[in-house]
């Protein structure tokens, strides 16, 4: 009876199985086949990390050249302008990741995406396991009048992703930048004061005990480690003098060498018992609330907390240390398992990175999510003007500064077209997380991807910093232990002994 | 073979196919990660490995020390409340026991973000003493499950025993110590079984309330989160074995003392 029930769910399960994966089958045959058949693109980004529309009208960023609201969400836009341009329709299936190594692990079991957007390092990851597949050579062409983002990409942004390779190919083939940022400290002026909010050493600065929270990844630690160690070297003027400054402080922020892991596992083992917390998330809301006076931050999250805080009427800083900061680069790859031999899927895929490249729905990603984008609108002087709209100073104020961000707009050796005339204190304040300062980006370095060795050891030593040793258990701790062991045992022999 | 006997074993059918799925499969790729190395060979060098890092064995010993002081802070807490509401007269016993249970109701991640500002008012700065508000965090959130157990245990209690025992010149300490305490053990037996095993890897909590130390939760995330699936599923195996050991453990205990039935949860 059992067996045969179990043969007729079975079938029944089967059935269906089949059923479905014949349907996927000639789903996806049909839509190889034709133009006209619905494309299905799956986007894998992080939380939170695109415009989902729904403003209230007063949200409404009025700028001079016309209004700029988010009604839907960017991936419904998306979908009803592709069909518009292009006379297809297609479909995107929006989903999350946590953290990079959340993607790595998702795609790793099998996942499958089609486009997605992780951090530079692991870009650099994909492309040297191979596994993405390169942009295509119209996506490159300036004339289309669709291509957004080779039309918009800031030019300081575009060297980078050229200039930077692994395994001899530039970041630029396989990758379209999204967002972009520094690492900084934001920091109550209250509490702090600016010269130390300047500095890695913060992180084990004892007069500020219990009051810094530093992020709970082992990259982040280990960057701000280095430059708190380094700090004399990358201070002192022989070594900002010399012709290649810039390689020799990349080579020295991603120094692995056994020694220098020893001596930042030294370093973070003193930062944990003197820092606040590790934090992934709550860092924010701790500053805002007060609860701690310095927070080890992205400068995009920087951004929405400084915001937040002016909301409370608390003011909040920012410092980019200055010894070296951090630049990350979150960028659209395309992944082969996904995209590979589907033409069809790679130009929607690729129209979606244009698509979200396109001025207006910069500024609307921007603002929703409070980074900076890679784009800076080549001809189109939308994103200057959004920038100057947020941070520009009323006409009746008085102490206003002019901050130059010119790098990042053009080419131009001179231009004084980019310069922002804001008040005072946002040099440290919003604007400068936003656009750091050409002197930040001066000090920047990127953080290369390491390879399995060392990827292994730094991950070893990270655990090890946060777990806790065998060798620190007190004396009494192990008597006590030896006690309560010894005590249950005597009890149970005892029980044993009395119900014989 | 009526129609009913028919019904009633598929029945169990979903349930027999859940747990294929969802325990008996993961626990095979958990098995089969635990014992190879990354070139997909067979090797216990991810099990010495464990036992010959002090750093994973200090976390066993952290966590251990989490969750007995958790258990012991839980037990005080929960045997005088649940002994004095099952002794107590009142009518309305459950609407009582209802308002100890009522906190679960509510979504945990937001009890300890209360918590989190409660402490912070007393603490001044929580940073100070992780290990106490760990131990609190966790009491809060696992008290019901021992206050539960044992006064079911208590108001079950047969009160002719007692009665007994004071007619045999036993006075109120005595009764309570030769009487209720052994008769309750089933109670903080399964109480206990409920909060040490969740307690050694709720690292939530600890995140939540800034404890910068892993935890046995915090270690295995952490060997995933490098990539390392095979030492992580090994920590996994490890705690499994240290679970089945403690619940084999508390099962002697419990059957030795009341032979005739387990807890009465």
């Amino acid at each position: 009876m059992m067996k045969r029930n179990i043969g007729k769910l079975s079938a029944v399960i089967l059935s269906t199985v089949l059923f479905w994966t014949m349907a996927a089958a000639t789903g996806s045959a049909q839509a190889d086949g034709a133009d006209s058949q619905e494309v299905t693109l799956r986007i894998c980004s992080w939380e939170e990390y695109i415009d989902l529309g729904g403003w209230d009208e007063e949200e409404t960023i009025d700028l001079e050249s016309g209004d700029i609201i988010g009604r839907n969400s960017m991936v419904e836009d998306f979908e009803k302008w592709y069909y518009e341009t292009y006379g297809r329709k297609v479909k995107v299936e929006y989903s999350t990741f946590g953290t990079n190594e959340d993607l790595y692990n998702m795609l790793t079991l099998g996942d499958v995406y089609d486009l997605v957007c992780p951090s530079e390092y692991m870009i650099m990851k994909l492309m040297a396991e191979g596994r993405l597949t390169p942009l295509s050579e119209e996506f490159f062409d300036a004339e289309d009048e669709n291509n957004y983002y080779i039309k918009g990409v800031s030019p300081y942004i575009r060297s980078v992703f050229e200039e930077n390779e692994i395994a001899g190919e530039p970041w630029s083939r396989y990758a379209a930048g999204y967002m972009w940022g520094i690492t900084g400290i934001v920091y109550n002026p209250e509490l702090v004061k600016e010269q130390d909010a300047s500095s890695w050493k913060i992180l084990d600065d004892p007069s500020y005990r219990r009051q810094v929270t530093i992020k709970d990844n082992v990259r982040d630690s280990y960057f701000a480690a280095v430059g708190a160690l380094k700090s004399d070297l990358l201070l002192s003027e022989e070594f900002r003098a010399q012709p290649d400054y810039k390689k020799r402080l990349e080579e020295e922020m991603n120094d692995t060498s056994p020694e220098m892991i020893a001596k930042v596992q030294e370093y973070l083992q003193d930062v944990k018992n003197n820092a606040y917390s590790f934090e992934t998330d709550s860092g924010k809301a701790d500053m805002v609330t007060g609860k701690v006076a310095a927070n080890y931050q992205w400068s995009g999250d920087a951004v929405y907390t400084m915001d937040q805080a002016d909301e409370d009427d608390f003011t909040l800083a920012f410092a980019v240390p200055q010894e070296a900061t951090n630049i990350y680069f979150d960028g659209w790859v395309m992944l082969k398992s996904g995209v590979e031999g589907n033409d069809a899927k790679q130009h929607a895929a690729q129209a979606f990175i244009n698509f979200t490249s396109r001025p207006d729905n910069v500024i609307r990603n921007m603002y929703y999510i409070g980074y900076t984008s890679v784009i800076s609108g080549g001809e189109d002087g939308r994103i200057f003007e959004y920038a100057d709209w947020c941070y520009g100073a009323g006409e009746d104020e008085e102490d206003v500064t002019e901050y130059d961000i010119a790098y990042f707009f053009t080419e131009e050796e001179d231009s004084e077209d980019y310069v922002i005339t804001a008040p005072a204190d946002q040099v440290n304040r919003q604007l400068s997380a936003q656009y750091p300062s050409r002197e930040a980006i001066a000090r920047s370095s990127i953080m290369v991807y390491f390879n399995e060795e060392q990827n292994e050891a730094i991950n070893e030593m990270w655990i090890s910093v946060r777990c806790f040793n065998l060798y620190d258990v007190p004396v009494w701790a192990w008597v006590a232990a030896a006690a309560v062991l010894g005590g249950i045992v005597v009890f149970a022999v005892r029980n044993v002994k009395r119900s014989r | 073979m009526g129609k009913l006997s028919f019904s009633r074993k598929s029945l169990g059918i979903p349930y027999a196919l859940f747990l294929a799925l969802f325990v008996v499969a993961p626990l095979v790729v958990l098995l089969y990660y635990g014992f190879t190395n990354g070139q997909g060979q067979f090797t216990l060098a991810n099990l010495t490995g464990f036992f010959t890092n002090p750093n994973t064995l200090g976390t066993l010993c952290y966590s251990f020390a989490v969750s007995v002081t958790t258990t012991g802070a839980c037990l005080l807490l929960a045997y005088p409340t649940a002994y004095i509401l099952a002794k107590s007269k009142i009518r309305a016993k459950s609407v009582v026991l209802m308002i100890f249970i009522m906190p679960m109701w509510i979504n945990f991640s937001l009890r300890i973000t209360a918590l989190k500002e409660i402490l912070t008012l007393i603490e001044g700065n929580l940073a100070f003493y992780p290990f106490a508000n760990a131990v609190i965090g966790m009491t809060y959130d696992f008290l019901p499950f021992m206050i539960l157990p044992i006064y079911n245990t208590l108001v079950k209690l047969d009160e002719s025993l007692l009665e007994a025992a004071r007619d045999l010149g036993a006075n109120e300490t005595e009764a309570f110590f030769k009487v209720t305490l052994p008769l309750s053990v089933p109670g903080i037996v399964s109480g206990v079984a409920m909060v040490f095993l969740p307690a050694m890897t709720n690292y939530v909590v600890l995140d939540m309330l800034y404890n910068s130390t892993y935890i046995m939760g915090s270690l295995i995330g952490s060997y995933f989160a490098a990539y390392n699936w095979h030492g992580g599923s090994m920590i996994a195996l490890i705690l499994l074995a240290i679970i089945c050991l403690f619940t084999l453990f508390t099962k002697g205990m419990e059957e030795e003392n009341n032979p005739r039935g387990g807890a009465l949860l």
